[in-house]
């Protein structure tokens, strides 16, 4: 196998005193595409929001275990949140543009970290808008707020303003469940296009949507990862019995 | 990078401390109150100033100190005003709720806004020029500024509070109740008052509560409406002083750090006391109703 | 028989509501039209003049403009401050508790105990002479607990994920308040700070003896002056005046204008709120 991006090893989480994941063992290939799929409540997005530290805002959530980004133990007490989270991207299940101009919404994380050099910002903003196949469509309308944009194009703003502040790995949560099948479409082609340049994780309820993106597959139940490997490999000749029955769509 | 660090902690104290302004600023009225209050006691007995003696701190040669007529004063005017307000606010919180369409409720909803928003001192005015010579011609004395005047002014200040504190009531109350006694039969009118309202007891009493102390710390209404006599008044027609009217009157009249400037925090102090545990009441019985609703 | 009780029985709500809206109806009416007939250009534009039985209430109007303006811009940033606290940083703890505790029961402290509380901390206390300034911050005292409501439910209205976006950009906590949560709460904030405007610009009790004075001949030049204001006036006009039935119409155009002040400022909010309410 080719070079793991992000590590995870015997990983639980507890909310309070329930466990909502239970010893996660999984590789991240660098450059590659990695979906988890499952049942909803089997703990993918939850996974998925270990790997940016985004259950730090949530007080009684306890982590264990470890999650090797590079050579670093993220969870480890001394790692900078914010300094992770550049590194590690995300876009949400629903598109969160700020409530700003398109312009602004893609410079913000350039901003916050300290570039105001104009014409650079312009130049990035462009190019994160071209990455993302929104700027035939907005080039226009820079100025314009970015609520009115529809859902699609939302979305792939929110696209463009996480490759904005470079990040290492992009996680997507159910990125199109709230998007029309043509915006999904254009969604999955936009994830296709950006690998290799970015490590990307991908949460998904939608296995055909798996099949299309991702290299690697990860498979949960009940918090735990049941089987993980090549997408083919999931799908074709799943191994474990819960695998078989739910990519073939015998509970959902 | 580490100026961004700086100025995220920077921040969390801050508004750190901007949160605890308000604990110090009410720490700060209780201890101002008690420091200021207590030293009424240094040449006044507590006996005598709670008792019915006359309230006369400025007589120069025996000033009396007792806050009796003034406390009687107090809740005569409060109870006028809480038999007024009750019933009407329920009522129009009933109708808001339950009988007025959408439209209709869009309209009246910022009319009682209206009404909550009419400073004090106007109410008072019109206590003077319209409910006093009403109330002087119908029941005919010399003049009406009274305690059922002052009752009347402080009914319809506490008004908006009872109104809509019950309204959220009435709307937490969850819909299957109301549905449950619709398939037995029940109209209406029965399920409201069989099913509804007893249903939001405890936001009935939260909002009765709160009105209670608004009306109970009101001012300037009472200060101009009720007559300003400090003998003990034997029943409604009688001229009255609230205990915040005499702070009102007398506070900027008196020489500071004396026992009489003592003595109005010392009735201040009595007011706050009071205030804060119908507050404290009425904030139990809200938490209850809206635990209910969830 | 059913029916007629129930006919009766929501008469019974509708005549309650019609006796609150005719209080309503009888406060603006009779104001509006024992006060328009003195209410002109001059009388809001002129001084008191011969003991205040002609004139106009310009000072007055002054006066109650600026001690609001210094109480809001003495309540905002605390008010602000405690509510993006007790919203965006608290945690669930007892120092919260009791920070939520003291705001409610500060909201229910009669006003006429925010003015001793002024005079004692900030003239007995601190020795300022009583002012704009001192029954500025005593208003701002007042308000508080209002401007921390209001505003704090305006955050809550922000949607978590507008949050989580800018934190999964790698915004410190700070940043992300600051450029994202408080610029999409702004409406819900403006409509707050406009009602504690009006809220303080009615209240009498508080400033009777922090500041306000009877009669001033000159505008106030610096906020350590005292000052007239507009509800005062009216308390004024309506039972200290040595001619109270001769200055009757200058009382009543007085409160037109107080009215007018506070229901604008309601308007005002009000038209914001539905502007963004989407």
């Amino acid at each position: 196998m080719e070079k793991i991006k992000m590590d995870i090893q015997a990983l639980d989480l507890f909310f309070g005193k329930k466990q909502v994941l239970k010893n996660i063992h999984l590789g991240i290939g660098a450059g590659k595409i990695t979906a988890l799929i499952g049942p909803s409540g089997c703990g993918k997005s939850t996974l998925l929001r270990s790997l940016n530290r985004m259950h730090d805002l949530h007080p009684d959530a306890r982590l264990t275990g470890k999650i090797m980004l590079d050579d670093h133990n993220i969870l480890h007490g001394n790692t900078n949140v914010v300094h992770l989270r550049r590194r590690v991207g995300m876009v949400f299940q629903k598109p969160n543009p700020f409530p700003m101009t398109v312009a602004d919404n893609v410079a913000y994380g350039m901003k916050i970290n300290g570039l105001h050099d104009k014409p650079e910002v312009r130049r990035r903003i462009e190019q994160c808008l071209r990455s993302s196949f929104l700027w035939e469509e907005v080039s226009g309308e820079l100025d314009k707020s970015a609520l009115d944009l529809s859902g699609g194009q939302q979305q792939r703003l929110c696209i463009a303003r996480a490759i904005a502040v470079e990040p290492e790995i992009i996680l997507y949560d159910e990125p199109c469940s709230a998007l029309d099948p043509i915006s999904t479409s254009k969604i999955e082609e936009l994830i296709l296009s950006l690998r290799e340049k970015f490590t990307q994780v991908i949460v998904t309820h939608n296995m055909q949507q798996a099949q299309r993106v991702a290299d690697y597959t990860a498979f949960m139940y009940l918090g735990e990862v049941i089987e993980f490997g090549e997408t083919q490999q999931i799908f074709q000749s799943p191994r474990h019995e819960l695998t078989k029955n739910y990519v073939a769509g015998h509970f959902g | 990078m580490n100026r961004r660090f700086f100025w995220d902690r920077f921040f969390e104290k801050a508004l750190y401390g901007a949160a605890w302004v308000s604990v110090m600023t009410l720490a700060g009225i209780f201890l101002l109150l008690l420091y200021n209050g207590a030293q009424t006691f240094i040449s006044i007995a507590p006996g005598d100033f709670f008792s019915f003696s006359r309230w006369n701190p400025a007589a120069y040669d025996q000033p009396t100190f007792g806050i009796g007529a003034m406390l009687v004063s107090t809740l005569l005017v409060t109870a006028g005003a809480m038999c007024i307000t009750i019933p009407l606010g329920i009522g129009t919180a009933a109708f808001l709720s339950e009988m007025a369409s959408p439209r209709l409720r869009n309209v009246l909803k910022p009319a009682v806004e209206m009404l909550a928003a009419v400073p004090s001192v106007v109410i008072g005015f019109l206590g003077i020029v319209l409910v006093a010579p009403a109330l002087a011609a119908a029941f005919d004395l010399p003049n009406g500024l009274n305690a059922l005047n002052g009752a009347i002014l402080l009914g319809i200040m506490a008004l908006p509070t009872m109104v809509s504190v019950t309204e959220d009531a009435i709307h937490a109350v969850p819909g299957h109740y109301k549905e449950a006694s619709y398939a037995l039969g029940a109209n209406r009118w029965e399920t409201l008052v069989h099913v509804t309202l007893p249903a939001c007891k405890s936001g009935i009493l939260a909002a009765t509560m709160l009105a209670l102390g608004r009306a109970l710390g009101e001012t300037m209404t009472v200060l101009m409406a009720t007559g300003n006599a400090t003998s003990l008044p034997h029943g409604i027609f009688d001229p009255v002083r609230t205990i915040t009217a005499t702070v009102a009157i007398e506070m900027g009249e008196v020489p500071f750090d004396t026992p009489h400037f003592f003595s109005l925090f010392a009735c201040a102090l009595v007011l706050f006391l009071i205030t804060l545990a119908v507050n404290i009441l009425a904030e139990r019985m809200a938490a209850r109703f809206r635990k209910k609703g969830q | 028989m059913k029916k007629i009780t129930q006919l009766f029985g929501f008469a019974l709500l509708l005549t309650a509501t019609l006796v609150v809206l005719s209080i309503l109806g009888l406060i603006l009416f009779d104001i509006v039209l024992k006060g328009a007939p003195v209410f002109n250009w001059k009388f809001l534009t002129h001084f008191p003049q011969k003991g205040m039985t002609e004139g106009g209430i310009f000072p007055a109007i002054f006066g109650t403009t600026l001690v609001t303006l210094i109480s809001t811009v003495f309540a905002m940033p605390l008010g602000i401050g405690c509510a993006v606290y007790l919203n965006e940083y608290a945690p669930d703890n007892k120092f919260t508790r009791l920070i939520r505790a003291s705001v409610r029961n500060l909201a229910g402290v009669p006003s006429i105990v925010y003015g001793l509380f002024g005079l004692s901390i900030f003239i007995q206390g601190m020795g300022i002479p009583p002012s704009l300034l001192t029954a500025g911050c005593t208003l701002g005292l007042l308000t508080l607990p209002f401007i921390i409501a209001t505003t704090e439910e305006a955050l809550r209205n922000v949607p978590r994920l507008t949050r989580e976006g800018a934190l999964a950009l790698g915004a410190t906590r700070w940043e992300c308040v600051y450029s994202v949560v408080l610029p999409s709460a702004v409406p819900g904030i403006l409509t707050g700070l406009i009602l504690a405007l009006s809220r303080a610009a009615g209240e009498t009790a508080p400033i009777l003896f922090t500041g306000v004075a009877l009669y001033t001949r000159y505008l106030p030049a610096s906020p350590l002056d005292e000052f007239m204001a507009l509800p005062y006036h009216l308390y004024i006009l309506s039972t200290q005046h040595h001619a109270i039935e001769q200055v009757r119409p200058l009382a009543y155009a007085t409160a037109m204008t107080l009215l007018l002040v506070v229901f604008l400022l309601n308007f005002t909010a009000f038209r914001i709120r539905a502007t963004y309410k989407r």
